[in-house]
């Protein structure tokens, strides 16, 4: 068993995956990638292996190991050369023989969209808990942008593993190598493969992980399913801000450089006529202005849902003439310290705004 | 061979729907000169025979002046919704070592899997995005795996990663599956099916594999019709684009044609008003469908579709359905209700005598049309008016969708409740009524080209000029292959999708080839 410690009451079921992945969606702020593939990887391997333990970081054993894992590469590319379903295996393998220590748990690295699902999958594979957390609280484009970098916590070894059992472990200095490397290696393995970085244990990952992640992305999905208003639902559970309700009037996006960027303007409806939202995107939703003045902004999250069934709106499958509802919510409070805006803040995206939490933005004059 | 001296210039369109068997007969010059509705018959087969019948029969003499027969038909979807008269298939992934951490049909509702699916595999196949191979084709592995499927099955399904860049280990494993089972056996290949998207390619494929024995139940029926008449006339079935496929052709790809009913209406409704790009809407009794024809095709939805509760990615019709008809009835507030009367109006509607306030008696109240011969109660007359205001919002909300912004373009309207659509909305052009609009789907599936298309990885950079042309060559050869005159096959749809994260910039190419039929 998990280093005798007592084990978690909490399991994820197949009976959780559909709602996980309704709010993994929501958590995607319009990127994340799609969650239906991973729904599926998850929903066979609880079948075939059972239910995942989902733990907290005290409930591990503090010299043990967290593998964060996540699907790099392009989503065209992971939606038709499936993962072999080895990887994690390869990938746990490597990790306690290179640090000479048992993995205990494995965690999200990115708990938006697909890859926030997938991890029940590879957690039920290894016969390990899932922790309850994740490296982000939502998606975000670059390797980079992730909580343990912004805590300081060294990227370590990072471990690859591709669908032809291929295992490549990488010592880079910084993160930009980091990031360098990993992309060639994913480019080598046919632009899909599985990855783990900040691997470390649980006494080094407290307070540098956003805790809590699965069971609100749980929670977001639970509350969505069983209401006669979603919506109202949605705003409740995540504490969000509805910045508009309307109709798409307008839509322009662009494929480059491995991004979707564009934006989205939204035309008020009902209570909201007479408004008109803009929402920036980056393959996810970066910032929302309405004036000119700005409403919401990364870090903080901002989605797009569906303003009858409170469904995710991706940024691929925003369409002209969509009613939607545009909900803004806080951040995980470690975005918000000096280094975690340096890193996910408007300026790292190129925005040349200062960030205002979306408790002020939201309510203010336009 | 056809004999010479035989004038063959009428064509006959047959379009089977959930409630209406229709059929017309068009001259060379596209007039109409014959016409029929018949009720579809639960087998779909007799009211497409009672349709085919009734025309021909309205033609006399000049029956034998048809050289062609276009049939659009709902039987492959029934058979899938109702799990009835598919074939047994078995279904084979070519991806191994990658792609076994989903294995093949996982998503697939039971009862459909356990009716026609008798065994699936993954073995060592496949190609990476770039085009390497991702392992050699086991083909120890494939004819053992036939050996044991042998006797138990129709038809067997491929399906390999990367094969709509990289078809050549399919085609081979095609030549293996014909070596060990024989002629009888069809199958069913993946890159001639779908698009990039493993798992969506694969239901399809399947589904494709599971339809045959349906293809040609339907295309023999069609032949008994015909020869009960004497006619030797060419065939062709419509498929999801609106375009046709011989029906040989058609036998091989039966999948692709369950999404031609709305096609064949947008397309009927836009030729019979002139149009090339206009919106349509088919108003029925419970529904009215709105869909956009963009240079003469239906434009299509950018998710894919959903048959039968398997996730496919054909790209079908993009239509928007309205729950507002003519049977729709009305509450007490005078807002149109989701309930219809259907195809009881003829008793329930006020102004037929009955007592339930529907649209049709709305549309009479506000002088839209002339129908029934009794006149609506005064008390109810209110709430009528706000119902025709409802509606009114209901249906220019929706055009105002379909048009994605773009004011300007006219709107046609067909089908039984066409009176419902006020003649002027925002940001539409022109309401346009053709004439012979309740038979627009037939037309549609008459007047249908015949198209092929291609899909391919192309480099971005060098090479990108050839692959693209070698591509557009291939979309032709599959339409000139279909049916149609190779001296006017165009390219008629091109997209070039850039994909991130390769080692070269690459590009996703879809083409898409259609001309009119070549001469008889």
């Amino acid at each position: 068993m998990q280093g005798g410690k007592h084990v978690s009451a909490r399991r994820i079921t197949l009976d959780d995956v559909r709602p996980l992945a309704r709010g993994c969606a929501i958590l995607g702020t319009g990127g994340g990638g799609d969650v239906s593939t991973s729904t599926l990887a998850a929903e066979r391997a609880l079948k075939d292996y059972g239910d995942v333990p989902l733990v907290t970081l005290d409930e591990l054993p503090r010299d043990g190991l967290v593998l964060p894992l996540g699907s790099i590469g392009a989503p065209t590319v992971s939606q038709e050369m499936l993962m072999s379903g080895r990887e994690p295996r390869l990938i746990r393998e490597a990790a306690e023989r290179d640090q000479g220590r048992p993995a205990v748990a494995v965690m999200a690295s990115e708990i938006g969209g697909g890859n926030g699902v997938e991890p029940v999958a590879w957690a039920a594979t290894l016969g390990l808990p899932l922790l309850d957390a994740d490296g982000m609280g939502r998606a975000f484009p670059e390797v980079q942008m992730v909580s343990m970098y912004v805590a300081g916590l060294p990227a370590g070894t990072v471990v690859l593993a591709d669908v032809q059992d291929n295992l490549t472990l990488i010592r880079p200095v910084d993160g930009l190598w980091s990031e360098q490397l990993a992309r060639a290696v994913c480019v080598a393995s046919g632009a899909t493969a599985l990855m783990a970085d900040y691997i470390h244990t649980p006494a080094e990952l407290a307070g540098a992980v956003i805790e809590g992640s699965v069971s609100r992305a749980l929670a977001i999905g639970r509350a969505v399913s069983d209401t006669q208003d979603p919506i109202g639902a949605l705003v409740r559970t995540l504490g969000a801000a509805t910045l508009i309700t309307g109709k798409i009037i307008e839509l322009e996006r662009h494929t480059g450089g491995g991004f979707v960027r564009g934006s989205v303007v939204v035309d008020g409806v009902g209570e909201c006529r007479g408004r008109m939202l803009r929402v920036e995107i980056q393959n996810e939703n970066l910032v929302a202005l309405e004036n000119g003045v700005v409403r919401a902004s990364v870090p903080d999250l901002i989605t797009l849902v569906d303003a009858q069934t409170a469904e995710a709106v991706s940024t691929e499958s925003l369409g002209y003439g969509q009613r939607v509802t545009v909900l803004a919510w806080p951040c995980a409070p470690l975005w918000r310290t000096p280094a975690g805006l340096r890193t996910a803040g408007p300026a790292a995206f190129g925005y040349d705004i200062p960030y205002i939490p979306v408790e002020e933005a939201a309510h203010a004059n336009v | 061979m056809r004999t010479s001296d035989r004038t063959a210039d009428l064509r006959v369109g047959v379009d089977v729907g959930g409630t209406n068997t229709d059929a017309v007969v068009l001259d060379a010059a596209n007039r109409i000169v014959a016409s029929t509705k018949q009720p579809t018959s639960p087998d779909v087969t007799a009211g497409m025979r009672a349709a085919v019948s009734a025309v021909l029969a309205e033609l006399g003499e000049d029956r034998s002046r048809v050289g062609r027969v276009m049939l659009g038909t709902t039987h492959a979807v029934n058979a899938i919704l109702e799990r009835r008269r598919l074939g047994r298939v078995a279904a084979v992934r070519l991806g191994a070592p990658s792609s076994l951490s989903i294995p093949p049909l996982e998503s697939w509702p039971d009862d459909l899997r356990r009716t026609a699916v008798v065994s699936t595999t993954t073995l060592r196949g496949g190609y990476y995005v770039d085009g390497r191979s991702l392992a050699d084709l086991d083909r120890d592995g494939l004819r053992r795996f036939l050996g044991a499927v042998a006797g138990r099955v129709d038809a067997i399904a491929l399906t390999g990663v990367f094969s709509p860049a990289s078809p050549e280990q399919e085609l081979q494993a095609a030549e293996i599956t014909a070596e060990e089972l024989g002629p009888d056996v069809a199958v069913s290949l993946s890159h001639e099916i779908g698009a990039l998207g493993l798992l969506e390619r694969e239901n399809a494929t399947v589904l494709n594999a599971m339809l045959y024995r349906v293809a040609r139940h339907v295309r023999d029926a069609l032949q008994a019709v015909l020869d009960e008449h004497g006619l030797r006339v060419s065939r062709y079935f419509t498929q999801n684009d609106g375009t046709l496929m011989e029906v040989d052709f058609a036998a091989r790809y039966p999948v692709l044609t369950i999404g031609s009913g709305p096609a064949n209406s947008i397309r009927g409704a836009a030729y019979l008003s002139g149009f090339s790009d206009a919106i349509v809407a088919d108003v029925g009794g419970t529904s009215t469908d709105l869909g956009v024809l963009v240079n003469g095709f239906p434009r299509v939805s950018s998710v894919g579709a959903e048959i039968g509760g398997v996730r496919t990615n054909f790209r079908m019709p993009d239509i928007l359905a309205l729950a507002l008809g003519g049977g729709t009835v009305i509450d007490g507030d005078g807002v149109p209700g989701i309930t219809s009367v259907g195809y009881r109006i003829g008793e329930e509607a006020l102004v037929f005598g009955g007592g339930t306030p529907t649209m049709t008696d709305a549309c009479v109240a506000a002088g839209r049309t002339g129908l029934g011969r009794h006149r609506v109660p005064e008390r109810l007359r209110r709430a009528l008016a706000a119902a025709v205001g409802h509606a009114d919002e209901r249906v220019a909300d929706a055009v105002d969708r379909m048009s994605l912004g773009k004011a300007g373009m006219p709107l046609v309207v067909v089908g039984g409740g066409a009176f419902l659509v006020p003649d002027g909305l925002p940001g539409v052009a022109a309401v346009v009524r053709p004439e012979h609009g309740g038979v627009a789907n037939a037309v549609g599936a008459a007047i249908a080209l015949v198209s092929g298309s291609c899909e391919t990885i192309a480099p971005a950079g060098n090479g990108r000029r050839e692959a693209v042309e070698a591509a557009a060559e291939t979309a032709r050869r599959r339409a000139v292959q279909a049916g149609a005159d190779p001296s006017s096959v165009e390219i008629v749809e091109m997209s070039e999708i850039p994909l991130s994260y390769l080692p070269e910039p690459s590009l996703r190419v879809q083409i898409k080839a259609a001309g009119p039929l070549g001469k008889l």
